[in-house]
Order: structure tokens, then sequence, then C-alpha cells
């Protein structure tokens, strides 16, 4: 039953990173999916008995605080520039 | 059922809900209100598997620091209001690609872990999961704080205004 929940936020925030243009959305969604996976690693450590599930699961949660840090920065910086955070419209980078 | 998989499931549908909402609403401060309620269900999913210490992490982390991080991040940005402006053109593929994982994904675990459904959780101690930690995840936790430290830095350059340039 918590894997089934898990799968259910893995998949809402694959559809928001796809179908989102605003990239503050996109953020919150990959924090859906990096929740998920806590939810996979939480779950298996209590029904494995085993601790290591938890600790990674605290990992986890501090890589994400130093990832929307780093893209809420990037986030900032790309409207200061642009005036927009619209994922389609920056095409700098592309060819 | 026994109470804790009724408190699971109550915790499961809010927070499913309002998860499907965060990815579909049509206003970003709404979206992440419906953020705040995910991450609050999850939490409490975490007490009701008996992890106590990663859900008050949970709770101070991700909707104490990491939701006002995303606040300031939404008042810093103007965001215009409605669905044309917020979602691109894939809406449909993007339903499609979603809809085929989750499928995936119930496949895969009803096939794979139904053992793993029941909950029969010992409590576990704090004590433990910080014994673990700093006695055989010592590297891990020094490269997560110096990733922290760099993670940090980053964004101040990043996010500063440059006045020489």
């Amino acid at each position: 039953m918590v894997l089934f929940f898990s799968a259910l936020l893995f998949s809402a925030g694959i559809y928001g990173v796809l179908a989102r243009r605003n990239a503050v959305l996109i953020l919150m969604s990959i924090e859906l999916m990096l929740n998920a996976v806590n939810v996979n690693l939480v779950a298996f450590s209590q029904s494995l008995h085993q601790l290591t599930g938890q600790v990674f699961a605290l990992f986890v949660i501090a890589v994400a605080a130093a990832e929307v840090g780093i893209g809420l920065a990037i986030v900032i910086l790309i409207y200061r520039n642009r005036e927009s955070i619209n994922v389609d419209e920056i095409n700098l980078l592309k060819w | 059922m026994s109470g804790q998989e009724y408190a699971f499931l109550a915790l499961a549908i809010v927070g499913g809900i309002s998860a499907l909402r965060l990815v579909t609403t049509k206003n970003v401060v709404h979206g992440a209100l419906y953020l705040v309620i995910t991450l609050a269900a999850v939490g409490g999913i975490y007490l009701v598997l008996a992890a106590e210490f990663v859900a008050w992490v949970q709770i101070l982390i991700y909707v104490g620091a990491i939701v006002v991080l995303f606040l300031f991040g939404l008042m810093l940005t103007k965001a215009p209001i409605g669905r044309e402006a917020l979602d691109n053109q894939q809406r449909g593929l993007a339903l499609i690609v979603a809809a085929a994982i989750l499928a995936g994904l119930i496949f895969l675990f009803q096939d794979a872990y139904s053992w793993s459904t029941k909950f029969r959780p010992p409590p576990t101690a704090t004590a433990a999961v910080g014994a673990s930690i700093f006695r055989h995840y010592v590297l891990p936790f020094e490269a997560v704080s110096f990733l922290l430290l760099a993670a940090l830095i980053g964004a101040v350059v990043l996010a500063r205004k440059d006045d020489r340039a």
C-alpha cells in the first residue's frame, strides 16, 4: 500500500515536470518525486528491519534542500536577465 | 484493518489528492500550499511507519524551510495566473507518459513486493539512527555536509547582484 502511494506521488511529479512551463512549479514537482523515493526508502527500511533506508532518506532530504537552494538561485538569476521563467522561452543554450 | 492502516489510508488520500492538485492548479501560490499539504501527509506517513526521526526532519526541513524558499522564489519571480500560462503544449503527451509510469510501477510492486504491504513496524529509536549515521555512514555524512556548503556558496554567488559588470 505504501509503495502504491509512492508510485502515485512519483507519477504526479513526472506529469508536473513534463507538463509545466513555470520553472518554480517544475522544481516543486521534482520535490514530489524525491518524496516518493523517500517514502519507498522508509517503507523498505521498516519492512526489512534495517536502518540504512532511513539514513539514506535523511541524506536525500539534505540533497533536496541543496538542490532547491541552487535551483531557485538559478531561476531568480534567469528572471533577472530575461523577465520570464518559462522554460520553453529559455533557449540560450539550444542550437 | 488495523488503526494504522486507516490512518495511512486517510493520509495517503489527502496527500495524493493534493499532489494531483499541485500539478494541475492554475495558481502558483495555491501550488505551494498544496505542496505543504502533500509534504505534511508524507511526514504523517513516516509517523505511521514508526520512523519518527525522519518524520520530524521532514516537517522541519521540507515544511519549514523548503516551502519558505519556494514562496520566496514565487514572490521574486512574477508568475501569471492561468492554465495556458503555466502549462506547455505537451500536456497530453505528459499525461500518457505519467500514466504509463504509474501503471508500470503498480504492476511491478504488485508483482514483486506484495509481502511488504503489511504494517508491522517496530518503532525506530532515534538513538539507533544517530548511531548508524555516525558509526557506519560517517563518510557519506561528511560528503553531504560538504555538498550543503558548496550549495550555500553557489547560491550566494549566483543570486547576488554583480556590481562590477
